[in-house]
This record gives structure tokens, C-alpha cells and sequence, in this order.
């Protein structure tokens, strides 16, 4: 069997994306290492009490692990929303919603009805893409 | 409307425990949350899932801090506060109560944090090659020639 353990976002700045990813978000720290031999930190965070991957908040390297004018161009992508998206789940888009706005996250679009349930969406400081999605059941009568 | 039984009410003072603990939570936050009165709360709390709300609060910190310190390397004081935790001193004091030792103990009985955190080799092989790379092949940059450690 083959399970996805981590995922992992470019961030701007790990410590700004930990404060929202922890403060505002209440995601728990699964790890944070600071190798200082490599001048590296490897963060990793998730949803609270959740048994699902953690989510590695990486620094957009530089040198030499990415030239100048590719991590100047990946920060770019990042920070225009190309860097990637999360998909979350919840059994309760409006109250997740509800809470979350509560703690300071502005969102895309309030929860919106979809042929696949309720959906809406958020991104983290550096640009990263999450969505929420709350699952309608299959309905055969809807054929969805 | 359907009757709603009182363990579902604190239920959801528990699920507020798990998902703040960090945040400043008390006990008349958590009866808040189940609609009760803080004594009637505390009582119900104890009597349906067997220890008070403010130890169910204390233990679910303590257990929090106990993860963080086997898995990053933050100070004790760092995973204090982060938990919630008031003051480093009644932590401290807390957290031998229930683990048998201090937070520092507690942590030296585990491999160190990198050990435990499995950064694939992809990262290692990345982050860990030495960044002084030219050896004398780049005639422009002499300053930099030779090993930097």
C-alpha cells in the first residue's frame, strides 16, 4: 500500500506562513527542524487531531539549489497563485466558513452550492491556493 | 424540536479543548460552549468522560507539548507558550506531574528531532551539498576558492 505522507507549498517567508497556518488557521506544528549545517528548516503542519498528510511550508530556495533568475520567477509564480492548490474537506463548509472568517482568513467567494456539494476557497500569504469543499452525498436522482 | 442529549452539549466543550487549546480557553469558555453553567458544566464534564474540564484542558496541552518537543526543536519555553500554557515555571511543574519528568528529560529519553522528522533524501542531497562549488574552475570569483568551512 502506498499513502501520500506529506505535500508540500513554496513559501515566501516560513515564519509569516507558520503564524497563519498555525494562529489563524488553529493547524497544528507536526515538525519544525532547523538544520544549521545546511541552512535549511524543514516545517510541517496539518489540521488539527487530523490523521491526513502534513502540509511542508518550503522556502523558495536560491542558490545553489535554484539559480537567481529561476527562484526570483518561482517566487513570482507563487506569489500570482500558480504555485499549487490544497483541497480540504469539511463536513461543514458554512460553519468552517464562519469560523475561520472569525479568525481573519478572507475569502475568495463565500460557500457557493456546486453540482458536488458547498465550495469555497481561501490562499495563504505567500499566494499558495485552499480550497474547502463540503461533499454533497451521491444522489442518483441528481446523477451526480 | 429534537431532543438533543446533554453528553452531544459537552461534546462540543471537548471538541473547543482539542481544536483551542493554544488560545486562552478557561472553563467558562468551554461551559459556554456546551450552554451551561460553569458548575453544573465542570460537574457533568467529570461525571460523563471521568475528569474535570480543566484537567481534560491541562492533559491535552501537556500531551501537545510532549509532541512538539520530540518532533521540532523550539525551546521549552517556545512549546510552553505555544500550547497555551501560562508560565514556563507551572508548566514545567505540570508537565513533571504527568510525564514523571521534566520537559528537558523528556525530550533527551527520544532521538533528536531531525531524526524523527524524515526529511526525504531529496532535501538532504539538495540542502547538504556544500555551496562553495567552483574548485579554482572559475577564474572570475578567486575569493571564494577553496573549502568554506
Amino acid at each position: 500500500m502506498i499513502k501520500i505522507a506529506n505535500t508540500q507549498f513554496w513559501v515566501h517567508d516560513q515564519d509569516e506562513a507558520l503564524q497563519f497556518y498555525t494562529k489563524t488557521l488553529g493547524w497544528e506544528v507536526k515538525a519544525d527542524v532547523t538544520m544549521e549545517a545546511w541552512n535549511f528548516r524543514w516545517l510541517c503542519v496539518g489540521p488539527a487531531g487530523a490523521d491526513s498528510p502534513g502540509l511542508v511550508l518550503m522556502p523558495v530556495p536560491g542558490p545553489p539549489m535554484l539559480d537567481t533568475e529561476a527562484s526570483s520567477t518561482l517566487s513570482d509564480l507563487v506569489a500570482k497563485g500558480a504555485g499549487g492548490t490544497l483541497f480540504l474537506e469539511t463536513d461543514d463548509c458554512q460553519a468552517a466558513y464562519d469560523d475561520l472568517s472569525a479568525r481573519g482568513v478572507k475569502f475568495d467567494n463565500p460557500p457557493t452550492a456546486q453540482p458536488y456539494g458547498v465550495d469555497t476557497g481561501f490562499r495563504d500569504p505567500s499566494g499558495n491556493n485552499i480550497r474547502l469543499t463540503q461533499l454533497l452525498e451521491f444522489d442518483p436522482a441528481r446523477g451526480t | 424540536m429534537a431532543h438533543v442529549p446533554l453528553a452531544r452539549h459537552l461534546l462540543r466543550a471537548k471538541d473547543l479543548a482539542d481544536a483551542r487549546y493554544a488560545e486562552p480557553l478557561t472553563v467558562q469558555d468551554l461551559a459556554a460552549a456546551a450552554g451551561l453553567s460553569p458548575a453544573h458544566f465542570s460537574r457533568q464534564f467529570k461525571r460523563t468522560f471521568g475528569e474535570s474540564p480543566h484537567q481534560y484542558l491541562l492533559t491535552r496541552r501537556l500531551e501537545r507539548a510532549a509532541a512538539l518537543l520530540r518532533t521540532t526543536d523550539w525551546s521549552v519555553a517556545d512549546i510552553c507558550f505555544a500550547v497555551g500554557a501560562g508560565s514556563v515555571g507551572s508548566f514545567t511543574v505540570s508537565f513533571g506531574r504527568i510525564f514523571g519528568r521534566s520537559p528537558q528529560a523528556y525530550r533527551a529519553q527520544y532521538p533528536p528531532a531531525e531524526w524523527q522528522v524524515h526529511i526525504p533524501r531529496c532535501i538532504a542531497q539538495a540542502y547538504a551539498r556544500p555551496q562553495n562549488r567552483t574548485f579554482r574552475e572559475d577564474p572570475a570569483t578567486p575569493a571564494s576558492l577553496g573549502c568554506s568551512e
